[in-house]
């Protein structure tokens, strides 16, 4: 029987993903699992609201932090959109990208000190490669008609302004809107690396055990991303901003010291601080590739495919649930509820959770990356299927109508989505082994603890190029199955 | 200005020749009407000139050029960015300042576009998109005009109304178009183009619409 090339593709991702799931460690470590997931429960729908003003802080430094880190990142990133055609800035462009902003987040710490700066930074670099490329692609799609019948010599700016953007402001908004909803949930698992927002208070609520503080914590994030679009209006941002930095508090101040001495003295590779030679660097390289970046590759890898294959298997479940052709209006609402929080819910704090209710293994890590990953999914799937239209002689069994019918309509679509989301999967694994999982990001959060900013550069650089290769090879298969994504509607 | 020069201008468009070795000569002060079936190269002919004359010309292209999302002010002030400062520019395009609004108005009530001020283009109907163009084109205060089919999409009156304002603005004049008795009672040239070539170019008087249809 001949197959298609996308069934194809899928299955070997399937078998590599099943592969993997056979050499990877799944024990729950914990003692009494269930009832530390039980007494987490009860504590999200027992949430405690005392000292409100600690809680409101906690959301305004992250609001705070999120917003004048995507601004930033979203002016530099418009300014790179004009040059984007030059290789240099693609490149660079995609690096910073391909470098998790914990990682950037870890980076800043070691030589700006723990200061805004710092968090600031760890969002806006990131983010600014990402607007660069998102929105040199809308002006590139963009209609440009207007410009010829401008008078000769109106200034480039004004050219700029009345010409071009007003055509695609609203494709500009919506997709820095949910910019914001992705910094917001940066700027809450920046908190876990010492920051002042949610993070930072959700680890100490987590340690002292005081679930209901957790619960309060989280449903107060769920809310403000849930009424993002009524208090993120236009004519408040300029508000907002000049309000931020109020917000932020701690000091400005860096240390020129530690920022020479990191780049001077710190990063050089350690036999190689008193002279330079061959020798050295070999043994420094050797030590740094089979010691620590070929086991924390290889695990990241492994967790990788394991969480995409999870990814899809939970988005094609989960999809039918809040889709037209299978349920009706009231589960509808209960399942986008759902996903919605699945969603929400940044993966660092979901393999948090899980990490400290079942121990350290790459079970929490999968469930995480698979829940939130699976929502996003099966939110998109949900709504393009729900698009579609199905004859009046479509089978009245909903699994033979999800199976012959919904599922090879929808197919090329799902996959394009999961390929999509294959290099942010990639990206996070990476960064859970922060949380004692033996992936890369285990490896440079050793290298920290060891002062070891050497390997510590070096291994980062290693996770960016691992990415950068993911994000290769997901082109490569997205255009060889001929998928696509609008550039403007990134999952 | 003293006149507009094309000599030998050749233009391809996928291998074809679309405009083959024209040469014109059209003096400063000239109101002159290209005329011809689509595809004979009027557009590429008035591109040309556009190109060559970019300092001194103010288009008014097929596709009108307008911005659909923003109003018909700003799309009208666009024709005056050139003579004011980038940050006044911007505050115009945030918030229209009412000295320019008053600069606009005139030109608008004059193309009977008065009540659309601050419509968005977007919501406008063909023949008001049209005017909206033709209004950039004169608010310039170009000594030349180059309009590619601009009365195309608008009424018998309104047609009268925009040619006539275009005269009224501008001396020299190079305008598209379809209808052959207004290219007789508003210019005092007619160029015929056939194939990428001219057949025709008679002063208006010594032309009768009949031997001008002959050419579509």
């Amino acid at each position: 029987m001949p197959r298609s090339a996308s069934l194809r593709t899928s299955l070997a991702f399937v078998a590599i993903g099943l592969a993997c799931l056979a050499s990877a460690d799944l024990a729950i470590t914990t003692l009494h699992p269930w009832r530390e997931l039980g007494r987490f429960t009860w504590g999200l729908v027992t949430p405690s609201f005392q000292e409100g003003g600690t809680l409101g802080l906690a959301l305004g430094k992250t609001v705070a932090f999120a917003l004048l880190g995507v601004a930033a990142g979203s002016v530099t990133g418009m300014g790179l959109a004009l040059i984007y055609h030059r290789r240099l800035v693609r490149v660079s462009a995609a690096f910073v990208r391909a470098v998790h902003e914990l990682f950037w987040a870890l980076l800043f710490l070691q030589f700006l000190g723990l200061n805004a700066i710092t968090g600031l930074l760890a969002i806006a670099l990131p983010y600014a490669g990402i607007f660069a490329k998102v929105y040199a692609e809308i002006l590139e799609e963009g209609d440009r008609s207007a410009e010829p019948a401008l008078p000769a010599g109106t200034g480039k700016i004004s050219r700029f302004f009345f010409a071009r953007i007003p055509e695609v402001w609203s494709h500009i908004r919506t997709y820095t809107v949910y910019r914001v909803e992705c910094g917001l949930r940066t700027s809450a698992v920046l908190g876990f690396v010492g920051l002042p927002t949610l993070g930072f208070y959700l680890d100490s609520a987590f340690l002292q055990g005081d679930y209901s503080r957790v619960g309060a914590l989280l449903l107060l994030f769920y809310v403000l991303i849930a009424l993002i679009r009524v208090w993120l209006r236009p004519w408040l941002v300029p508000l907002y901003l000049a309000l931020a930095p109020l917000l932020l508090g701690g000091s400005l101040q860096v240390s020129m010291g530690n920022v020479t001495r990191f780049f001077t003295q710190d990063i050089v590779p350690l036999g190689l601080r008193d002279g330079f030679s061959w020798e050295a660097l070999g043994s420094w390289a050797g030590d740094l590739l089979t010691q620590q970046a070929l086991p924390g590759v290889v695990s990241t890898v492994v967790l990788t495919q394991i969480a995409l294959v999870a990814t899809g298997a939970l988005a094609l479940a989960a999809f039918p649930l809040i889709c037209r052709h299978f349920v009706g209006r009231p589960e509808k609402v209960v399942t986008h509820i759902a996903l919605v929080v699945g969603r929400s819910t940044p993966e660092y704090i979901l393999a948090y959770i899980f990490l400290q209710l079942w121990g350290p293994s790459m079970l929490p890590a999968i469930v995480a990356l698979a829940l939130h990953n699976g929502a996003i999914i099966a939110h998109l799937i949900g709504r393009y299927a729900d698009a579609l239209q199905l004859g009046p002689d479509t089978p009245r069994n909903p699994l033979v109508r999800y199976g012959y019918e919904v599922v090879p309509r929808v197919y090329n679509q799902f996959l394009a989505f999961l390929f999509y989301r294959w290099e942010i999967i990639m990206r996070e694994s990476a960064i859970l082994g922060i949380l004692g999982i033996h992936t890369l990001g285990f490896y440079i959060d050793s290298a920290i603890q060891n002062l070891r900013m050497d390997h510590m550069v070096a291994l980062l650089l290693i996770t960016a190029f691992l990415n950068l290769g993911i994000d290769a090879a997901s082109r490569i298969i997205r255009a060889h199955l001929r998928l696509r994504t609008t550039p403007t509607y990134e999952p | 200005m003293t006149a507009l020069r094309l000599q030998g201008a050749t233009a391809r468009y996928n291998d074809t020749a679309v405009l083959k070795e024209v040469s014109l000569t059209i003096p400063a002060g000239q109101r002159v009407a290209l005329v011809g079936r689509s595809g004979a190269g009027k557009t590429t002919l008035l591109r040309l000139l556009h190109e060559q004359y970019r300092e001194t010309g103010a288009l008014i292209p097929q596709d009108l050029g307008l911005v659909p999302t923003l109003s018909v002010f700003h799309n009208v002030y666009m024709g005056r960015l050139h003579v004011h400062p980038t940050w006044y520019n911007m505050i115009n395009l945030v918030r229209p300042l009412e000295r320019e609004v008053a600069e606009v108005r005139p030109w608008l009530e004059r193309l009977g576009l008065g009540d659309k001020l601050f419509a968005p283009v977007g919501e406008l109907s063909g023949g008001q998109r049209q005017r909206t163009a033709v209004a950039r084109a004169l608010i310039q205060g170009s000594e030349l005009v180059l309009g590619d089919e601009p009365v195309s999409a608008v009424d018998l009156p309104q047609a009268h109304n925009i040619l006539g304002a275009i005269n009224d603005r501008t001396r020299t004049v190079v305008l598209a178009m379809h209808d052959v008795e207004l290219a007789l009672s508003y210019t005092d040239r007619v160029i015929g183009l056939q194939d990428g070539t001219v057949v025709v170019d008679r002063t208006t008087g010594s032309l009768s619409a009949q031997e001008l249809a002959e050419l579509y």
